[in-house]
């Protein structure tokens, strides 16, 4: 049952990642990337990190998405649709990622890996003191880290 | 005595019934695994959800169609069947048999995704919700946040309505719509954190438990209210339907859908409004808990209270539309982020302190020690209240002048009011 | 049963394709798409290491991919606002014809 449902949200993350760098229009792209969110939402699940699944869909389907969407919408205006759109070391590129990917796969491959620990003690509760307690000094500097970038984007999308 | 059971728990009865008789056929007659029961009441559970949902919407129709004309003075449908309550089965066959235009120039897969992508969200988030007690599908310990989460993930079906119609208007209501989802989403969820303090809880159910003796509305009045105002915001209703706009941008993202993709459009848009009434009623309004008569028990089945509640929740935002101008578009974002999202933010404030004052005395939600801690948070409340209302006394809006004249004189005084 | 390396396999194909949408796409918005699909599968790399190899109650995965996706939300939005200024400006976001600084 579980092995299914990895197989399913594997293949729904990996069909939205290749979709999104094949596709040539760019709406579709970004679609295809939300369902390669979702995909990956369903792997947290499984991996029984709940509150990250809830936090993937809202932060990257909810807001990533919806503010790329928006600014490819706002940018296409004068984009010629016959213009290519990989530049002309795109075949580099491929090579490059898929060489890099041969060699991830040959390192960890042979490895020994530990199989599945029983339970996890994965709460909010627990993620919510982790947070506030040892993580205390991160978690301050993620919310300055937010304002400002907050404050940068107005500036800089302003006219 | 099984009537009584039957009517005080519908759901626990019938499921069990259906259970048992499953068991019986499919495990001890056919020799199936336990495993194929639960996977049949899974799925009979959602199609009953599904069932109501749309029987829901038809009846919300219904009656919004019947609210509204009372309010405005007319009759509202009273054709077809008794009081017009067929009316909508009439209007569904009527939308079925319409024919199914496609625009010319439209992204067709995108635009055909889009109705049924926009239904599905909808209706998940009912999954988390407590219909009554020991009634729900799925008690997640992080049930406010998935229903945020799924929530927000119905703009992207009404994006991509609007942008595969290949059409201005819907486009540009696409868009209206996302900018407001974003903007009211801030508030609505900030308005909710107080409660999720008090509780110490994501899960819906406890939420619902902690509002043993005292409903989260006494509580967080004011969150209470910017729930209400951010969540009919994100419902896209009137006085906040800017996206779907007839006067200004014929209905927005879905005027280019006709027949079943625009009836899935409508679905979706009514089971949205039933939702945010539900998860008022859950979050702040007690839920499925009713007043219990010491001795006797509960005194209305706990579904109908929670029945009662959404629909008390439903009519006062029926009550809006039929008062309530449509906002302008720079109002609506002055509304969000000057008014509704520093209020949020000082209510989240103002909560922890009550919650320190309930600390240091050692008050509860589950005692009596809840009234002492009712008190403070009411005074807090007032303050905060009062606080912003001066603040933001709208002083600097122009007066509306009201003038009674006589029936005669009318045509006198509208002239010089336009200066003709 | 998943073994762990199934997730691994799955993070490693994430990041290559992501890696080969940053290197290949002439669009910006698209570049930030890829670069966006690394972040996840480093995300995803950190949750399966933590579910794995060490579930305890401190949760140092989970903490940590709660970092990136922040981190990765202010990312776009400081990247889409830059990629509109750069619209406004030169009126393109095909990054071959930003070539100002080019000599």
């Amino acid at each position: 049952m579980e092995f299914v449902l990895f197989i399913l949200f594997a293949g729904m993350t990996l069909t939205g990642a290749i979709l999104m760098v094949a596709l040539h229009n760019l709406v579709r792209a970004v679609l295809a990337m939300i369902l390669g969110f979702v995909g990956l939402a369903g792997l947290y699940l499984l991996l029984e990190a709940e509150f990250l699944a809830a936090i993937q869909v809202l932060i990257y389907v909810g807001a990533v998405a919806i503010l790329v969407l928006f600014a490819v919408m706002l940018t296409q205006r004068v984009s010629d649709p016959n213009a290519p759109v990989n530049n002309n070391q795109a075949w580099l590129g491929f090579t490059v990622a898929l060489g890099f990917f041969g060699m991830l796969s040959a390192v960890f491959a042979p490895l020994k890996w530990p199989s599945l620990p029983e339970q996890s003690v994965s709460t909010v509760e627990n993620l919510g003191k982790q947070l506030i307690g040892p993580y205390a000094v991160p978690f301050e500097a993620a919310s300055v880290v937010l304002l400002v970038a907050l404050l940068g984007a107005i500036i800089l999308a302003r006219e | 005595m099984d009537i009584l059971k039957l009517i005080y728990d519908p759901f626990g009865s019938i499921g069990e019934g259906l259970r048992g008789l499953l068991t019986q056929l499919l495990v001890q007659s056919l020799g199936l695994p336990d495993w194929t029961v639960t996977l049949i009441m899974l799925i009979a559970g959602a199609g009953f959800l599904v069932a109501v949902a749309t029987v829901t919407m038809m009846f919300l129709t219904w009656l919004e169609r019947k609210v509204i004309a009372r309010m405005q003075d007319r009759l509202g449908p009273n054709r077809a069947g008794l009081y017009g309550i067929l009316q909508p089965v009439a209007d569904m066959v009527k939308l079925f048999t319409k024919e199914d235009i496609t625009p010319s120039g439209a992204d067709r897969v995108i635009y055909n995704l889009s109705p049924m992508l926009v239904v599905l969200p909808s209706l998940l988030v009912f999954a988390v919700v407590p219909f009554a007690n020991h009634v729900i599908i799925s008690d997640l310990s992080i049930g406010f946040l998935y229903i945020v989460a799924i929530g927000s993930t119905s703009t992207i079906a009404l994006l991509m309505g609007g942008w595969g119609s290949n059409n201005k208007y819907a486009l540009l209501g696409g868009m209206r719509a996302v900018a407001q989802f974003v903007s009211y989403e801030i508030p609505q969820v900030l308005s909710v954190v107080g409660v999720l303090l008090l509780t110490g809880s994501l899960s819906l159910g406890r939420i619902v438990y902690a509002q043993n003796y005292v409903w989260f509305a006494a509580f967080q009045p004011v969150a209470f209210i910017i729930f209400l105002l951010a969540s009919v915001s994100e419902a896209n209703r009137t006085p906040f339907d800017l996206p779907e706009a007839e006067s200004e941008i014929i209905a927005g993202y879905h005027v280019e859908y006709s027949g079943i993709k625009f009836a899935l459009y409508f679905l979706a848009e009514y089971i949205n409004t039933f939702a945010i009434s539900v998860f008022a009623t859950t979050i702040f309004l007690g839920g499925w808990q009713g007043p219990y008569l010491p001795g006797w028990g509960a005194l209305l089945p706990d579904w109908l209270w929670f029945l009662l509640k959404s629909y008390a929740v439903v009519f006062v935002m029926i009550w809006m539309r039929g008062t309530l101008p449509r906002l302008r578009i720079d109002q609506l974002m002055n509304l969000a982020w000057k008014a509704l999202v520093p209020l949020a933010l000082v209510n989240l404030l103002l909560t922890g302190v009550g919650l320190s004052v309930m600390q240091v005395f050692g008050w509860k939600l589950n005692d009596f020690t809840v009234f002492p801690s009712l008190a403070v948070f009411l005074v807090l409340n007032v303050l905060m209240g009062a606080g912003f209302l001066a603040v933001f006394k709208p002083a600097h809006l122009p007066k509306r002048k009201v003038v009674l004249v006589s029936r005669s004189r009318a045509f006198e005084v509208t002239t010089t009011f336009t200066g003709r | 049963m998943v073994p762990l390396a199934g997730y691994l396999f799955v993070s490693a194909a994430l990041f290559c394709i992501g890696l080969y949408g940053a290197l290949a796409r002439r669009n910006a918005v698209a570049i930030l798409m890829g670069i966006e699909m690394m972040l996840n599968a480093a995300v995803l790399n950190l949750i399966a290491f933590w579910r794995y190899i060490n579930p305890d109650a401190a949760l140092t995965g989970q903490a940590f991919a709660v970092f990136v996706i922040t981190l990765a939300a202010a990312e776009v939005a400081v990247g889409l606002a830059l990629i509109i200024a750069v619209y406004r400006n030169r009126d393109t976001v095909v990054v071959d014809d930003v070539n100002l600084m080019k000599g």
